[in-house]
């Protein structure tokens, strides 16, 4: 099968690639550019373990096939830190303990990131909202909650972050 | 888990689209959010030869007004129906019916054209258009086509559409004044398929009395229903608790449920009873001007 030449805006890095259409953009991202903060958890659209940020909006990618991803910009959670510093959302995590195992956390904080663009001071029920896509078998949601909270009060007081 | 091989087309119009579309014939499947046919190309349900993907085609993500008729494009997404002011403000029906559809990651993808196209008598739009009265504009090599919702949906995952066809819009008539409607729907969990869902749409007149009335039902048929005894029992009356009371029992009498993982079917004819009574009561409210 023919294969088709794509270039994605990753992290701010411009990677260009001869991809197979079939290829999911969760694959194209761990195996091609072995960039393996990504996860696959339940591969069938469920558990948001790959969640990624394709041009702003929060997607699951295993869901999503890479030659859709052409000629757009995707943020994994490879590209949250700058400077060596935490982003707010991470720093959430740090702080509030909202992790345990830690395999969820990727697609949590993307999504928290995205999420967090949108709504700067949101309540408890539109995190738990913003979250329905995103499984956690450790922590019961709660330190989730809170990291997410955390990091949205340090966004407002901080602009960046 | 990996689809099996295709050939991609990426076409930038929709004229282009669809003249690849008779070229490739029927086995060819359009791509737009994708949210349901790139699963089931990974679990090899579907393993179509050649995918043409419509996401690059300009023009197709709107939700608008228009000459009478709420527009809603090929690729307008889920999540843009809960950040659109016309919706927001207008359409609480379609507002119910987006924000049970799997969840929010998915919506930022999934298309409500897509989830009438795909055919699954599960999706939940379908309910809803049948409700409002919609209709779909079908283009093909010939041109376009309107085709009322009411008749498109003609077996399981089979609609109206030729296979040289693409859903470009969904056309609602926008509601008269003192008009209400509401979804309703039952699932087990975040992501799941309805195990029962209704929705309701009427229109009253300036005494109060019941002018025009839509109800269709999920996921309790091989088809998405649209209850048209319902309907007509309720046109012409007075929406109090009695005929409120009636009608949810006929439309509990039309669907045809099956028993499965979600539940018994007079578990499911049950829900259908009480989430009818549930959405007539709301709809009223919004009629009247409330939440």
């Amino acid at each position: 099968m023919a294969k088709f030449g794509i270039k994605v805006k990753v992290n701010g890095v411009e990677r260009a690639a001869e991809v197979e259409p079939r290829l999911l953009l969760v694959h194209f991202l761990r195996e091609n550019l072995r960039l393996t903060g990504t996860h696959v958890g339940c591969d069938t659209s469920h558990c948001g373990a790959c969640t990624v940020v394709l041009d702003g909006r929060a997607i699951k990618s295993c869901s999503v096939f890479a030659v859709q991803a052409d000629g757009r910009e995707v943020l994994t959670v490879e590209g949250l830190e700058q400077d060596g510093k935490l982003h707010a959302i991470q720093e959430g995590f740090f702080q509030e303990h909202g992790l345990q195992c830690g395999f969820c956390t990727p697609g949590m904080l993307m999504t928290g990131y995205a999420f967090l663009k949108s709504n700067s001071n949101p309540t408890e029920d539109e995190i738990r909202n913003a979250i329905a896509g995103n499984l956690c078998r450790c922590t019961g949601y709660v330190n989730i909650v809170k990291a997410y909270q955390y990091a949205a009060a340090k966004l407002r007081e901080g602009g960046e972050k | 888990m990996i689809p099996r091989s295709f050939e991609y087309f990426a076409p930038q119009t929709l004229d282009e689209a669809v003249s690849l579309l008779g070229k490739l014939g029927e086995e060819a499947k359009i791509l737009s959010g994708g949210q349901s046919l790139i699963p089931m190309m990974k679990l090899r349900l579907a393993t179509p030869p050649y995918i043409i993907d419509i996401n690059r085609i300009p023009d197709l993500n709107y939700i608008t007004e228009l000459n009478g008729f709420l527009r809603i494009g090929a690729l307008a997404r889920e999540s843009d129906f809960e950040v659109s002011p016309t919706i927001l403000s207008r359409y609480p029906i379609l507002m119910d019916t987006t924000v049970v559809i799997a969840d929010p990651l998915v919506r930022n993808q999934a298309t409500a054209c897509g989830n009438l196209a795909h055919g699954d008598p599960a999706n939940d739009h379908p309910a809803t258009m049948l409700a409002l009265g919609a209709s779909i504009i079908a283009v093909g090599p010939s041109g376009e086509r309107e085709i009322p919702v009411e008749s498109f949906f003609t077996s399981l995952f089979t609609t109206a559409l030729r296979p040289d066809e693409i859903l470009k819009e969904i056309k609602v008539p926008i509601p008269a004044p003192s008009s209400g409607g509401a979804y309703l729907k039952i699932k087990r969990k975040v992501g799941d398929y309805a195990t029962a869902g209704v929705a309701v749409q009427i229109t009253l007149n300036g005494s109060g009395v019941c002018q025009l009335a839509g109800i269709g039902l999920t996921n309790v048929g091989f088809v998405p229903l649209k209850a048209k005894e319902t309907e007509a029992f309720l046109t012409g009356k007075t929406l109090d608790d009695a005929t409120i009371k009636r009608a949810a029992e006929i439309a509990a009498g039309e669907s045809q449920p099956i028993d499965d993982i979600r539940g018994s079917a007079e578990y499911k004819r049950d829900l259908v009873r009480v989430l009818t009574a549930r959405g007539l009561n709301r709809a009223l409210i919004r009629a009247k001007g409330g939440a």
